[in-house]
């Protein structure tokens, strides 16, 4: 019967053209529908924000020197990697990344919960050459990053064009946007108070531990957040998922 | 092009009923067993939607009669695992932790758990054999301990850390910059004098004997009269040759006239009781434990 059914769909050429939609409407289905609800695959979290002008700097530095080749931003679902990385990631924690930084490909460790797992020291002391710090490693020098002073002459302009991707930045944020990134990189000089206001938990100190803002200071203010704003002491999993 | 299908003699299967030349093509069907196996994994593809979470709703997937969820899979396998270590685990934390080295079958499973706690927390500066950084973070190999290297004392490090502010218990000190107290010729005289202690031949420019005047006067509350350090202090040894931030006569004077202010993170909050137990007792196993 299989065999009859099988031999006409294939020789009737209008047999073969209704299936062959019936079967890709099926399958595009699967794949397009969920888009529609997509905002409820992302769990409501406590804790995650916009990222502060100097992190949103740092990670701009971090896309523009490729750390995404090597390095991924997802803890996965996994026994190993929870018990490696910290809670896997929740698709909340990168609401507001455009581009999203998951990645497949591990050369170096998962850097999803790297903050503040190793000291500003240690950052600085890696990035300007990793193999003072862990000979074994295999990860370029960043020398330059510590010399590269960084301006905000266009945080502004990338929070608008961030805003007009969803990520909610407010007027206000938009306004002190220059302020609140020196602020987080020198805190004696700026209203630390307000910068918290506006960006839960940023942490302000000078990252790099010299004069001036450096993209280093960017890039570490950027790292040392990674992963550290939900508050999983209030996360309930849904175990449906 | 002749489009007349017939059953092919020598072979009995009918042909294709096209015709080049006089060449005929066979229309052989599909073996069997190919077509039936493809009809399973259709079957199988279906069944398996059915088991597993797979069709999208309007407001979710279907949730698959199996009720399998990756989150669920982790906290089981994590729950499974912790179950499996429970017992020794509580023996561990219960247990005065100088005691473990008597005891073969709690000592191997904490050197082993401990061992994975090193890797992963703290490989990244101590290094993956523990030998340290020279100019940044110490050699665990050695017995040259700056705060002690009892099983307690290693505890206590962990837990807390090393001028780690973040924690009240930390372990604390600050060693003056006497670049900024003493004249540069008073900084030469000691680096030459502290040099001297280990036995090593330098040519530093400064004079030994105000040297050891100074020394007595500055440094011996802390690194003893003889330099042989204080724990109490995590103020290192400076008589043994093992030198933390280098021991030419260029890194003693920086140490001498900046100072140094070494910071360890405290673990006490990121890692389980359990876990900070086996690290002590895997890095005191690694040859300095006291």
């Amino acid at each position: 019967m299989f065999l009859k059914l099988h031999k006409w769909s294939e020789t009737n050429a209008l047999a073969l053209l209704v299936l062959s939609f019936v079967v890709v409407t099926i399958g595009g289905a699967v794949q397009i529908v969920p888009l529609f609800y997509l905002d409820n695959t992302i769990e409501e979290v406590e804790g995650m924000r916009p990222y502060s002008p100097l992190e949103l700097a740092g990670r701009d530095v971090y896309v523009r020197e490729g750390c995404y080749v090597c390095h991924s931003q997802m803890i996965r679902v996994m026994r190993d990697e929870v018990e490696r990385y910290g809670h896997y990631s929740l698709a909340a924690e990168s609401m507001y990344d455009h581009p999203f930084q998951w990645g497949s490909k591990r050369t170096g460790p998962d850097l999803a919960r790297v903050g503040g797992r190793y000291s500003d020291d240690w950052h600085v002391a890696h990035m300007h050459n990793p193999r003072d710090i862990v000979p074994e490693s295999i990860m370029p020098a960043y020398p330059w990053l510590a010399r590269t002073p960084i301006g905000s002459e266009r945080i502004a302009a990338n929070m608008r064009a961030q805003r007009m991707t969803g990520v909610p930045y407010t007027d206000e944020m938009i306004e002190n946007a220059r302020a609140d990134f020196r602020t987080q990189a020198d805190p004696d000089n700026g209203d630390v108070d307000a910068l918290l206001a506006r960006y839960p938990k940023a942490q302000a100190r000078n990252f790099d531990g010299q004069a001036g803002i450096s993209e280093l200071d960017a890039v570490i203010a950027y790292l040392q957040m990674l992963g550290t704003l939900v508050d999983f002491s209030t996360f309930e999993p849904d175990a449906s998922r | 092009m002749a489009t007349k299908r017939e059953v092919d003699e020598a072979t009995q299967t009918e042909t294709t009923g096209h015709e080049w030349d006089g060449i005929k093509e066979l229309d052989t069907p599909m073996p069997r067993w190919w077509l039936w196996t493809f009809y399973a994994t259709i079957v199988w593809g279906v069944i398996y939607t059915i088991l597993f979470p797979a069709w999208p709703l309007v407001t979710g997937a279907t949730p698959g009669l199996l009720g399998y969820s990756s989150r669920g899979t982790v906290a089981a396998e994590i729950d499974a695992a912790a179950a499996r270590n429970a017992a020794l685990d509580a023996r561990l934390i219960e247990a005065d932790l100088a005691t473990v080295e008597n005891d073969p079958e709690l000592l191997r499973f904490a050197t082993a758990g401990g061992a994975a706690v090193f890797r992963n927390n703290c490989a990244p500066c101590h290094g993956a054999g523990a030998s340290g950084v020279v100019g940044h973070y110490p050699n665990l190999l050695d017995d040259d301990w700056l705060w002690g290297g009892t099983l307690a004392d290693i505890q206590q490090t962990v837990s807390h850390g090393v001028r780690f502010e973040a924690d009240a218990d930390t372990r604390f000190s600050q060693m003056p910059a006497f670049g900024e107290m003493l004249a540069p010729e008073e900084i030469d005289a000691l680096t030459a004098y502290v040099l001297s202690l280990s036995g090593q031949a330098s040519d530093a420019p400064g004079d030994v004997q105000a040297g050891a005047q100074l020394f007595a006067d500055n440094c011996s509350s802390c690194h003893g009269e003889d330099g042989t350090g204080g724990r109490d202090f995590g103020a290192p040894n400076l008589a043994d040759g093992i030198w933390l931030y280098g021991g030419d006569a260029a890194a003693v004077h920086t140490s001498i006239s900046d100072a140094r202010f070494g910071i360890m993170p405290a673990f006490g909050d990121r890692l389980r009781p359990d876990e900070i137990a086996k690290v002590a007792v895997y890095v005191h196993t690694l040859g300095g434990g006291e």
